[in-house]
């Protein structure tokens, strides 16, 4: 798929929805248009693995990021009284500032990812069995961060309800 | 399809399992006792992170999962750190977790051990995927132990800065792992470093540019983990906000795992900075700047502080500092003094906040000039407060002054070898000249509590675990400061030897 021309025009059109869909994230005041462009965005991200082979990916991205955390915080803003309709401003006086200093940085990684091909697999045509080999590995070599993964979990989610719950009074 | 599956070789992991496994318990006990388990639960933690120091004790070195996890000396040496920062931890939190949190006692306590065996996961990980996945088992319980009191604005300023500023030095630190692993294919640190020095033979220019972008957005991220300048501007808010148990577990625990971080990624898994021949970027230098205002900015931002906590907050910024200097000199002593370091800084810092925390649930204040009068009504710990300060100040025969004492000699040993690290000289007096500043201000907390303005400080009662806390971190610092050499033969175990030549 990747040697395709219309490969190269399809990374064009998702990576420039990502860019102006994460910049409104950021800039617009309706804090739920703000979460739906972030949905925008992170299903473009998706469209870039597909472009670049990587299918698990893609599918664990949609089903993640759109599905289960955009979702949770579209429920979130609705549950939340006078939240959904509230303008609220998402900069302070040191926009500029930063917006520089994120140029900047932008700048310079393209710069230096431009001028390299130096990547070690880039070369190495994949598996033929690209999920299965994900899951082989996750089951094998990398079998201890994925279930140490489990206890962050469990801590994650003990937190959160300590935070979120009501107290009685 | 066949599987071929690591030797597990579970019995190293022993203390990891214990500990979570006593998490667990400490939760559900919290729960069957109907969360009426008053100070119960809290000796129940403590007894589980001292079975767990046993259980390591015993445990012997060695590789498991393949060589995802490995047992080693310097594992051994950062998680008797940890496990002692979570006990003493524990240890004072007992005055909040009376009054104060009495919904969520077991969850307290539950999170502050999740965190620790994320440490403990963390000091024993061997490649690049485990390490993360372990540093982030050990941030998000603080985040929400930052924010425990729900009800305090400023707690809850507290855990949502350190969520902010935690996942966005998470994301840089990942972003510069992708690309030592796009250059290396490997996760391994060992192999990484062996693929790296081997693509730099191959292309140097295009190899060297993009470790230095990796490099950049790895000391990024683990400067604001370790809260170096010029990342620390979250920390004093932080450090005041959260509960003074949380706090303290934060300056000590945190940051001895940020450490172990860094001298994974950096020490172990890239070149040796200074080899002319391999290193494409010198970010020996990059550090070496970070720890001189370190070491400038957190001593003199201290001075100006009226709240205990604020000062203890710049005034760890500075011995972050310290301890990177140890970590730059990258000799037999190197390592072995910033083990030192860290195991004095625990005994003293620990200790402080327990004393810090028993003032603060009596007269409600951490003011500075509140303390005044402090000896008067309670001399026992206006002395141990005394000592453990003058210990963090660097004053000989304590503790805190022979971690300074190795730190610098190791730094003037690596600057005297070879005329590339001349400038570890200036760092060394950066060092020497900002401790006199910190004399300045410990030595204002005691002169407040013996000469301050008289305010009515109540006499403060304390309960055996503070009263444990508070005699393990003065013993610990006068006992270490009399006989230094027992922890650093122990910590100088450590094979750095084996670390920085290549294997």
């Amino acid at each position: 798929m990747a040697e395709h021309a219309s490969v190269g025009i399809m990374f064009w059109i998702l990576a420039i929805v990502v860019v102006v869909s994460g910049f409104l994230v950021v800039s617009l005041r309706n804090i739920f248009h703000c979460a739906l462009f972030l949905m925008l965005c992170l299903t473009a991200v998706a469209g870039i693995f597909i472009t670049l082979d990587a299918e698990f990916l893609a599918v664990a991205q949609v089903l993640i990021y759109v599905g289960a955390v955009s979702v949770l915080m579209i429920f979130a803003i609705m549950l939340t009284r006078d939240l959904a309709d509230k303008q609220i401003p998402q900069t302070n006086k040191h926009a500029m500032l930063a917006f520089l200093g994120c140029t900047a940085f932008v700048l310079g990684i393209i710069l230096v990812l431009s001028g390299t091909d130096m990547w070690r697999w880039a070369k190495t045509p994949l598996p033929v069995e690209n999920v299965m080999t994900i899951g082989k590995l996750l089951m094998t070599k990398y079998v201890l961060p994925f279930e140490v993964i489990s206890i962050l979990l469990v801590a994650a989610m003990i937190g959160a309800i300590v935070l979120a719950r009501k107290e009685k009074a | 399809m066949d599987f071929q599956l690591p030797e597990y070789n579970l019995q190293l992991m022993l203390p990891e399992i214990v500990l979570f496994v006593w998490a667990l318990v400490v939760l559900s006990f919290d729960l069957a006792t109907k969360r009426k388990s008053g100070s119960a639960v809290g000796y129940l933690a403590m007894a589980g992170v001292l079975i767990t120091g046993i259980v390591l004790a015993f445990t012997g070195h060695g590789q498991g999962f393949g060589q995802m996890f490995v047992a080693d000396s310097m594992a051994v040496f950062f998680k008797m750190i940890f496990l002692c920062a979570a006990f003493m931890a524990i240890g004072s939190s007992f005055g909040i977790t009376k009054d104060k949190i009495v919904n969520h006692r077991g969850e307290f306590l539950g999170l502050m051990l999740f965190s620790t065996v994320g440490m403990m996961f963390l000091a024993s990980s061997n490649e690049l995927l485990s390490l993360y996945v372990g540093l982030e088992l050990t941030t998000i319980p603080l985040f929400a132990l930052a924010a425990f009191f729900k009800d305090d604005k400023l707690s809850v300023e507290a855990g949502i800065k350190y969520l902010v500023v935690g996942a966005f030095s998470s994301a840089l630190l990942l972003y510069g792992i992708s690309f030592l692993y796009g250059l290396s294919g490997s996760t391994d640190l060992l192999l990484m470093r062996l693929n790296l020095a081997a693509s730099a033979l191959m292309d140097y220019p295009k190899v060297a540019m993009v470790f230095v972008l990796a490099t950049i957005t790895i000391l990024a991220g683990l400067g604001f983990k370790l809260a170096l300048p010029p990342f620390h501007q979250w920390a004093p808010d932080v450090y005041q906000g959260a509960p003074t148990p949380v706090t303290a577990f934060l300056s000590v625990a945190s940051k001895a795992a940020g450490l172990v971080a860094f001298a994974k990624i950096m020490v172990i898994g890239l070149f040796a900075y200074y080899d002319p021949f391999v290193a494409p970027i010198d970010w020996g230098m990059l550090v070496g700047i970070m720890a001189g205002s370190a070491m400038i900015v957190g001593n003199v931002l201290a001075v100006r502080q009226t709240n205990m906590k604020r000062m203890l907050a710049y005034s760890s910024i500075a011995h972050a500092g310290y301890i990177m200097v140890g970590m730059l000199a990258m000799n037999e002593l190197g390592l072995a003094s910033v083990g030192f370091y860290m195991f004095a800084y625990m005994f003293a810092n620990m200790g402080i906040f327990a004393v810090v925390a028993l003032i603060e649930e009596r007269t409600g204040s951490a003011e500075i000039p509140d303390y005044g009068g402090f000896s008067k009504s309670s001399p026992f710990l206006a002395v141990s407060m005394t000592i453990m300060l003058l210990s963090l100040t660097g004053i000989p025969p304590l503790a805190g002054f022979f971690g300074k004492f190795y730190v610098f000699a190791a730094a003037i040993r690596q600057a005297g070898s070879d005329p590339v690290h001349q400038w570890m000289y200036w760092l060394v007096g950066v060092g020497l000249l900002t401790s006199v500043v910190a004399l300045y201000y410990y030595a204002n907390v005691i002169r407040t509590m013996y000469f301050g303005a008289q305010t009515d400080v109540p006499r403060i009662e304390f309960t055996a675990p503070a009263l444990t806390v508070i005699l393990i971190g003065v013993i610990g610092t006068v006992v270490f400061g009399l006989m230094p050499n027992v922890v650093v033969e122990f910590a100088s175990q450590i094979p750095i030897s084996d670390m920085i030549i290549l294997p």
